[in-house]
Formats: C-alpha cells, structure tokens, sequence
C-alpha cells in the first residue's frame, strides 16, 4: 500500500468526480421516465380504441392554466435554488413557497378536471380505454407532483425554523432536478393527452 | 437439398427413434416429430433447422475444441517455476478476426431465416384450400369450416394436399377466453391464440394419416390436456366425413328417455346438438359426438366407461377442466350416455 | 502495506449478547453486512425453488402421475420461477455487488448506505409478501393459493375473470414491492461507480467486475420500470375495474407480453452480467495472467446492453406478428450473440499461454465456459423465428435457459462463494468438499439439463402437469428427474462446507490467491471502514503493481 501511494504522491492527480446527490437524482428519473414511457406508449395505443364513449373530443378542455402554473414553478424552483447558493436565505424561502404554491394550484386545477369529467361527463378509469389511460396517465404524474410537493412542505417548514443555510443549496438542487423531471414529464403528458390524443 | 445436409438430416432424426426402445408402445406416428415433416410450412422450418444445427455445430466444434486445448495444455504442471507467464492484455487482429467472422455467420443466418419466414407468412391462399376457424377454448378446441356448414370440436379433419394440385387448408386462428396456441409438430410451426386478435395458420399435408398435437401456452389448470388431433384424410374420406358432419343429429326413438335428460338439465347451456333445442356454445358441439375417436380434448378415448365417467366426475379424468360433475342418477346417467352414443 | 488493518483485526473481541449481534444485522447501513444478508437470503429462497423444481420433476417422472394435483404443479412453476428470479438470482448479485464493488474502488461504503438498507429490506418483504399467497389469498376456491399464472403473468389470464381470489394480486404486489428495492440497489451501485471510485481508477482503470455491475445497474433502471408500470396497469385492471388488458373491452393481451418482454429480456442480461463479471475476476488469477482484452470486454458489455433492449420480441415470434417485425427480432437476436461471443473467446484468450490452477472457483469458471456456449448456441437457434415457431415454448426453451441459468449464472455464482468466501469469512472452504461439490452438481446438472432439450424437440410443451406416453417423451423426463437428485447433493454438499469451514475452517489470511485487486488488501474479513487510508492506484492490476514493482501493469496498459 506505501509503496503504491509513495509512487502516486509523485503525480499530480486532481481526483474530482461528479456529485452523488445529482448523479443518484439522474438515475431514479431514468427510471422514472421508462415508466412513463410505459403509460405514454399505452395511451397512444389505445387512442381510437374505446369501444364506447365518452371520447377525449367530447370531455376534454385544455388545461392552459395549471399548464402555465406549473411550468412556471420551474422557474421558481431555479431562481429558489441560485438564491440559496448566494446565501439569500429570505429570497429563497419566498421562491420556494412560490414553488409549492404554483404546484399546489396545479394539483387543486387537476382534481376540479377530474371532479367534472367523474360527475358531470361520467368517465371514470373503468368506463372505457380512454378512462382508463386518462385517469392512469394524469394521475400518475399527479401523484409525482404531489410525493414533490410534500418534499417542498418539509423544506419549507425547515426553512421557517431557519434550519437551511447556504451549504444546503447542493441538495435543494438535486431536488430541483426532480422537479424539472415532473414539468418535463408533463409537456409530454399534455402533448400526448390533450393534442396529440383530442 | 444439397447432398450433406441431407446426410447430415438423415443421421439427425434417426437420433430420435432411439427412445422408443426405452419408451412404451406407440407407433411412430404418435411422437409429434417436427424432424418428420408432411406438410410445407413444416418442411420449409425442418430444412431451415438442419442449416442452423450445422452452422451451430459447426461453431460448437470449434470453440469446444478451443476450450479443452486451452486447459489441457496450459495447465500448471506438477514441477512448475512457479513464475508468472508473461502478461499478454490482448491484440487488435485477434479481436477483429473474431468479431467480423461472427458477424457473416450472422448475417448468412438471418438471410436464409429471412426467406423462410416470407415463404411461410406471406404464403397465397389458393382458392380450392380448405378454410377452418379454430376457436381456443379453456380447454377444448372448436372447429368450424364456414364455407362447408360444419362444426366440430378437437379432432381436426383436412383432406391431404396433391403437391401439384395444392388444396391446402388455411386455419384463422380466435380464441374465446385466455391465450392458446396451435401446434402440431408435423404439419407446422406453432401460432397463438390472442382473444380480441385474428391470427392465421395454414398446412398442406401431402401424406394421410393422424398427427398429434396440444395446446402450446399455458391457458390455465388444464392447459395440459388440450391435446389436437389432426386426421389428414384422402379426398374421398374427406367428403364422406363432411357429409356426415353437415347432417342434423340422429333421432331414435329408443333413446327418448336419454333425450329428454340431456334436454331438461343444464348439459343445453353449453353445449349444442344441431335440429334439437340444444344450442349452448360454452362447450364442445355433440350432434356427431361419436364420430370422434376421444373425448374431453384428447383425455380419454371415447368409450362407453369414459363416456359416463365424464359426465358423472370430470375431475376423474381432467381435475379443474369447467365441465361439471353433472350428478345425475344412475339411471339418468345411463339414459343420457345411452344417448349420446346415437350421436354419430 | 496492510499491516494497519491486520494490527487493527487482532485486537480481542469480547464477546457479545445475540441480541446485540441480531440487532446490529438488523440496522446495519455496512455495504458488507448488507451484502451478506442479501446473499444470505437468496440462498434461503435457493434450496425453496429447489424444493418448489424437484416437486415439478418428481410428478414429471412418468406419464399420467398422480404426485401432484395439476392446480399444485401450476402453482410450482409459478412460484419456481418467480422465485429463482425475483428472490435468488437478482438478491444475490446485488448481494455481491454490494460487498465487492465499494472494496474494488477503494471506497468506505456504498454512495448511500441508509438506501441500501432500504432496498435490501423492502426486497425482503417483497418476497415474504409473495410466498404468503401460501397461507393467505383466499379465492373462492378455498383458502391459501399461491399465484398459479405462470412468472410471466400472460393476459388476459391474469384477469379477475379467470384468477379469481388474490393469488395473482400476491404476484404483482411482492414483485412491484420487490421491484423498488431493486430500483433502489441500482442506483446506489450507479452512483458508487461513478462518484465513489479511489484516486486512479478511472473507468479505464476499474476491475471488470465493477464496469460489469455498472452496466448492470444501468440496465435495471430502464428494465424493472416497464414491469413495474405494467404491473401497476395490471394491479388498476383487478382492483379499480380499469381496462388495460380487458380483451373484452377492447384492450390488448399482447400489449402485456411487450410491456413484459420489454423488460424481461433485459432482466436475463441484468442476471447474466454479473455471471460474465465473476468470471471476469476468477478466471485470470487462476490462469495467472490479466483478462485478454479488457477495452473489448467492456465495450461487448456496453454493446450487449444496448442490443438487448432490443431483442425482447423473440419470445412473441409465435404471437403472429408480421413477416418485417419477426424478421427485425431475428436480426437483433443473432446479432447481440456477436460481442457475447466475443467474450468467450477473450476468455480463452486469457487462460492461452497462463498456467492454470484448477481450484474449485476455477472448476467452476471452466464449467461456465463450456455450458454459457451451448446456451449460446441454442440460443441462436431459437433466435431464428421459423425454428422458434416450432421450438418456442416447449422444453427446448426450458432447457436453453435453466443451461443459461443454472449452467453460466449459478455455475459462476459457485465460483465466486468458494473464490470470496475466504475474504468475507476469513476462514478457507474444504478444497476437497468443493471439488466434491462441482462433480456432483456437473453430473447432475448435465442429466437433466442436456436430455431436457430433447422432449422439446419432439413436441413437448412446457408448463403441463403431466404428458401423454408413448409420444417419445418418457425416457427423457425420467433421466431429467434423476439428474436432480444429483444437483440436490451436490447443494448439500455446498452448504456443509460453508458451515463447516464459517467454523473450522482454516485462517485465510488476506490475499489466499495471490490476487490482483483490492479486495484483497484488506483483511479478511474487512474491517467495518474497509481501509484505514484510500489507496491510490496506478493500474487495474493495483497489487500486482505492489508485488512486482520491477514489472508494473501501468507501465503496459
């Protein structure tokens, strides 16, 4: 073993490799993403195949605004996190209380959707293939959307007790990166739901 | 075919005949032998299987021989220095040698499969063949010929097909409950049963005889004994046995009493006897029950004994098929056999 | 050089109450411990599927035999191969993943040890859920069934209306359950390859073993997931009335086999991978040269990883998919058995001009060799869709996997207990035992597993209680049961010696094989920190550096 290191000590080796947080991050939505993948590719199977009604032409409405909702927390989120790593404890916890609020709008505008479609146009996940898809689909992103709110709540009570400083920015940061995933996976969900599939 | 293949092909089946020495009784035509084809699509994968068997022994040859070299002659002795050998981490050439020679063994391969899955999947069909819709059932085979008025169930009937004047028969292929699938070794290779999904299987046997076969995917408890018999028969037998098929039930007066059981209990609901208030299609069809050699898919011979047997305790011969015990009386169950063995 | 950890390894030990010890296991967060429970555990649900295989042979003996019940036959191969899968071969490679790879990187622990935790129990509870389908899962038909639908769970067969009760709802919950433990494990052993490697390895640079678990990970991020997905489709058609496989509303049974195959394709290079790695290892050190060809190596791991998510359609040929389709998963098929190839060949590189020792891991490792290239070519056979047609799902298919399986996956997994055994114990096996071992199970395994193939080439199907006489099939289901007796020897034999020598077992010593990597600088067993300084390496071969400074590998590689 000396020997080794006394030889190595003669070599200038700069050692750095990527970041555990982020790389374990990227690789949970790799495999995040082959789920959806799974779904998406079902519902675009499926499109046309409903053997009775009610058909995604006369229930859906576009969600423009918990779209804009959402992709907007993206925003928050990455101004949230470049205040943190410059230390601006105050500025971060009001982007980030952003965040959650635009997520929480999000998820409020999804369930009065579901709410209409169930009850007033009577499509449920066992009407037919289209429910069955629609409500898998939106709701699995939901249910993404809501574990990222919960991890959002939890910063944010720490934050009021003032236990996040700057040193924590890199895991607000690997965070972030889910929440990205969540608004990506959601472009794609809208695409393929209420353009590609109305 | 050429001459070494087909020497090659000769020494490979007659591996197989060896077992019956061990094995019990059967004659040879009952072993589902796909090395024994009698019909295109299966002569067309025999041909194929012997070229990828050669290929494949081929590299079996040579590696294997590889191997025992290997550990044979580079084995530490019994006086060894106990030095290291020399350290060699690997060599361009080598790596290239042995990744292009696989590649054109590859790629001769995939076009000689190539041509026999077009030959086979993209065949025509001539308009004298034969067409049947075979419908998979847990655990029973329905067969209709839509174009000759006639049902039946788990013995297959096609006439035999004159290589100069094909009458093939082109089977689709639908299944009312789980997946299935058709095989019988000799005539071709296996396609399944998807419910919801049409599939199509065709065969040309060009010599008479019985052929053996059984469900290929696992539909469920008795996914076992859903056996198939396919009866190539000459054109003349094949008339005669559609004819018979296409007449209405027997009537006989002297089993009326047996008539009336089947009539007033529950055997209606699932199965069907043409010209008679029986319609249940859950259930093989019976009108001409007793012109097939077995029963209950290929369970049991039809036989007196079985006969009852199945009616009174399925479980006895097929444990978990949906026929149910029907717990009739003895004489009911006397009757009602009696009965069914007027259905010719 | 290692004297630190070897000063620290004979300090006394006093010893301790059970209860402590127990817990400690319990709550560990130590890769190594981690590590053994996995293996531990896998071995357990081992001798189980065994149990589970040799009731299948037994009532396979003879035509028409009555040993079984067919609804208990089908429950066997069910919970056989969902077994042997699920809850022996993937628990034991992440198990000696987990162990070796923070070792061979010079690294104190995995990137996220509460994870790894995690993972391993959640897999371990996945699995208890599924064998309690045993006891619990009341049907209609009586209380207690284990799922009966086959482990790939074909639609529309897995639907309420045919398995009625819960025995299907045990099979996709302990495996959905099971399935994030293992997404865990993947990115644990992910994120410790790339960000934990010691100063000097770089990817060039990590022993074989470590890239080989790399690109294993990788795969089982992008495999588990579509049968997780599919799963949870299955779970919302049987309890929410959802309809994605309801044929009778439109839905699709084949969808269900690509989402299946999709991910059951890879799953069998996730499990042969790590086979390939331990040979990887084994191999040279006992031919006493470095692996021939290592940047091949990985990059035919590499392209095998990538080939073989592309491939999963062989097992459809039959469904009746269009010529171009059937053609298309005929190419790719034959095509991934090129770098497959390529690493046999490297591996005879690497024993061509060494001078092989034939301990028993080396046995073992030479076994491999010749079995992984039967598979291999039987594979090929099935890969060309028309012979498939005929050859798919009958015993031929059976019998090619068990030769991938049991032949390649546990012949090599054989190889690495006897070969790091000594490490995690610090005790040497019996040599003679192990020998013992290896001929018992090479007769064994060859009686069933060679004349298994030809019952599928005469017609058999798989997955049938029982079969008709006289159709040619006899003779060889008898010698096929036969031979698992052998194999049930052979095992019992392998787990005395385990015990034996965990006890009586002679002192190992550090490095017993005069081997090349660092695991084998440290102690045997390891201390809990692994290494009392990170090494810093110059090579793959960094003890092999240290014992021949005049002749170092990094001034060759």
């Amino acid at each position: 073993m000396s020997s080794t290191t006394s030889a190595a000590t003669s070599i200038e080796l700069k050692w750095e490799l990527p970041q555990r947080g982020h790389v374990g991050m990227l690789s949970l939505i790799a495999a995040e993403l082959a789920i959806f993948t799974i779904f998406v590719v079902a519902y675009l199977f499926y499109i046309g195949k409903s053997l009775t009604g009610p058909f995604p032409k006369d229930v859906l409405e576009l969600p423009i605004f918990a779209t804009i909702c959402l992709l907007s927390s993206s925003a928050t989120i990455h101004f949230a996190v470049k205040a943190l790593q410059n230390g601006k404890v105050r500025a971060f916890g009001t982007w980030w209380f952003a965040t959650m609020a635009l997520g929480f709008i999000f998820l409020v505008e999804t369930g009065r959707e579901w709410h209409h479609l169930i009850y007033e146009k009577g499509l449920t996940i066992s009407t037919n293939l289209f429910g069955t898809t629609y409500y898998s689909l939106v709701g699995l992103h939901a249910f993404h959307v809501t574990v990222g709110l919960i991890c959002l709540g939890i910063t944010m009570i720490l934050t009021l007790l003032g236990k996040v400083k700057q040193s924590h920015s890199d895991r607000v940061d690997v965070f972030s990166l889910y929440w990205h995933f969540v608004d990506v996976v959601w472009i794609v969900v809208f695409t393929v739901v209420y353009v590609i599939g109305r | 075919m050429s001459k070494p293949l087909r020497i090659f092909g000769f020494l490979f089946s007659s591996l197989f005949p060896v077992q019956t020495v061990f094995g019990n009784q059967a004659d040879s035509s009952q072993i589902p032998n796909m090395f024994k084809p009698v019909s295109t699509p299966a002569h067309s994968i025999f041909h194929l299987s012997l070229f990828v068997l050669a290929i494949c022994g081929l590299i079996f040859a040579v590696v294997f021989s590889l191997l025992v070299y290997s550990i044979v002659k580079f084995r530490r002795r019994a006086g060894d220095d106990g030095r290291e050998p020399p350290p060699i981490y690997g060599s361009n050439q080598v790596e290239l040698a042995w990744t292009v020679i696989p590649v054109l063994i590859v790629l001769v391969l995939f076009l000689a499969t190539a041509r026999v899955i077009h030959a086979i999947q993209s065949a025509g069909k001539p308009a004298e063949a034969i067409e049947v819709v075979a419908i998979g059932h847990q655990f029973w085979w329905e067969f209709r010929y839509p174009g000759l008025g006639v049902v039946t169930a788990n013995e297959l009937h096609v006439p035999v097909s004159d290589p100069a004047h094909p009458t093939p028969t082109f089977i689709t292929l639908l299944s009312a409950d789980t997946d299935h699938s058709f095989w019988i070794p000799q005539l071709a290779g296996k396609t399944d049963l998807i419910p919801n999904r049409v599939n199509h299987t065709w065969i040309d046997p060009n010599e008479t005889g019985m052929f053996v076969g059984q469900c290929a995917q696992y539909c469920g408890t008795q996914h076992a004994k859903m056996l198939l018999r396919v009866y190539v028969d000459s054109p003349d037998q094949f008339k005669q046995w559609v004819l018979a098929q296409t007449q209405a039930a027997q009537i006989s007066d002297a089993v009326n009493e047996g008539r009336h059981v089947f009539e007033t209990t529950a055997c209606i609901n699932c199965h069907a006897i043409s010209g008679t208030v029986a319609d249940g299609r859950f259930g093989p069809d019976l009108t001409h029950l007793m012109s097939r050699e077995t029963i209950a898919s290929g369970a049991a011979t039809n036989t007196h004994e079985n006969l009852q047997l199945w009616i009174q305790n399925p479980d006895a011969i097929k444990p978990g098929s949906l026929m149910p015990a029907m717990k009739l009386s003895e004489r009911d169950l006397a009757a009602v056999t009696a009965y069914l063995e007027t259905l010719r | 050089m290692a004297s630190e950890s070897i000063a620290l390894a004979t300090v006394q030990e006093v010893p301790r109450p059970i209860g402590s010890v127990l817990h400690d296991w319990v709550v560990t967060v130590d890769h190594k411990k981690l590590g053994i429970l996995y293996i531990l555990y896998a071995l357990v649900f081992l001798v189980i599927g065994g149990i589970e295989a040799t009731i299948m042979r037994i009532q396979l003996i003879v035509p028409h035999n009555n040993f079984v019940s067919p609804q208990v036959f089908n429950r066997m191969f069910t919970m056989h191969g969902t077994t042997m899968i699920f809850f022996v071969a993937m628990p034991i490679l992440f198990g000696f993943g987990n162990y070796l790879i923070p070792l061979m990187i010079g690294a104190r622990d995995m990137a996220f040890p509460r994870l790894n935790a995690w993972s391993f129990w959640l897999t371990a509870f996945g699995g208890l859920l599924l064998y309690f389908s045993f006891v619990g899962a009341n049907g209609l038909y009586g209380a207690g069934n284990a799922p009966d639908v086959g482990w790939f769970a074909y639609a529309p067969l897995t639907s309420n209306a045919f398995s009625v009760g819960h025995s299907t709802d045990f099979w996709t919950l302990g495996l959905l359950v099971s399935g994030f433990g293992s997404i865990g494990t993947a990115i644990n052993i992910l994120t410790t390859i790339v960000c934990m490697r010691c100063p000097g390895i770089t990817l060039g640079k990590m022993p074989l073993l470590v890239w080989l678990n790399l690109v294993m990970a990788a795969m089982v991020l992008l495999a588990i997931s579509p049968l997780t997905a599919a799963q949870m489709m299955l779970s919302l058609d049987r309890f929410l009335g959802a309809h994605f496989f309801d044929t009778q509303a439109g839905g699709s049974a084949v969808m269900w086999m690509h989402f299946f195959w999709i991910f059951g394709h890879p799953e069998v290079y996730v499990l042969v991978i790590p086979a390939f790695a331990f040979a990887s290892e084994i191999i040279p050190v006992f031919s006493r040269k470095p692996i021939f060809g290592y940047p091949v190596m990985v990059a035919a791991t590499i392209a095998i990883g990538f080939v073989g998510f592309s491939v999963w359609a062989h097992h459809m040929f039959t469904v009746g998919m269009n010529p171009y389709a059937n053609s298309f998963f005929t190419i790719t098929t034959m095509v991934i058995g090129v770098p497959t190839g390529i690493k046999i060949f490297n591996w005879i590189g690497t024993m061509w001009g060494g001078k092989i020792r034939f301990a028993t891991p080396m046995l073992f490792c030479i076994a491999f060799l010749f079995q992984f290239l039967i598979a291999g070519l039987t594979g090929i056979m099935l890969a060309a869709s028309p012979f498939d047609w005929q050859l798919g799902n009958s015993y031929f298919v059976v019998a090619h996997f068990h030769y991938v399986i049991v032949g390649a996956i546990l012949f090599t997994l054989f190889g690495a207990f006897y070969y790091w055994f000594p490490k995690m114990s610090g005790r040497m096996y019996n040599e003679s035992l192990g020998k013992l071992h290896f001929w018992l199970f090479l007769i064994g395994f060859h009686l069933t597993f060679d004349s298994m193939h030809i019952p599928g080439l005469l017609g058999m199907p798989r997955r049938i209680y029982t079969y008709e006489p006289g159709r040619g099939w006899d003779f060889w289901n008898l010698i096929c049961t036969i031979g698992v007796f052998f194999q049930i020897l052979g095992t019992a034999v392998f787990v005395g010696n385990l015990l034996w020598s965990l006890f009586k077992g002679k002192a190992a010593g550090n490095d017993p094989w005069d081997a090349w990597t660092l695991e084998w600088s440290t102690s045997s067993p390891p201390v809990e920190y692994n290494f009392a300084q990170i090494p810093v390496v110059r090579s793959r071969r960094p003890l092999w550096d240290i014992k021949h400074p005049e002749d170092p590998d990094w001034k060759y590689e």
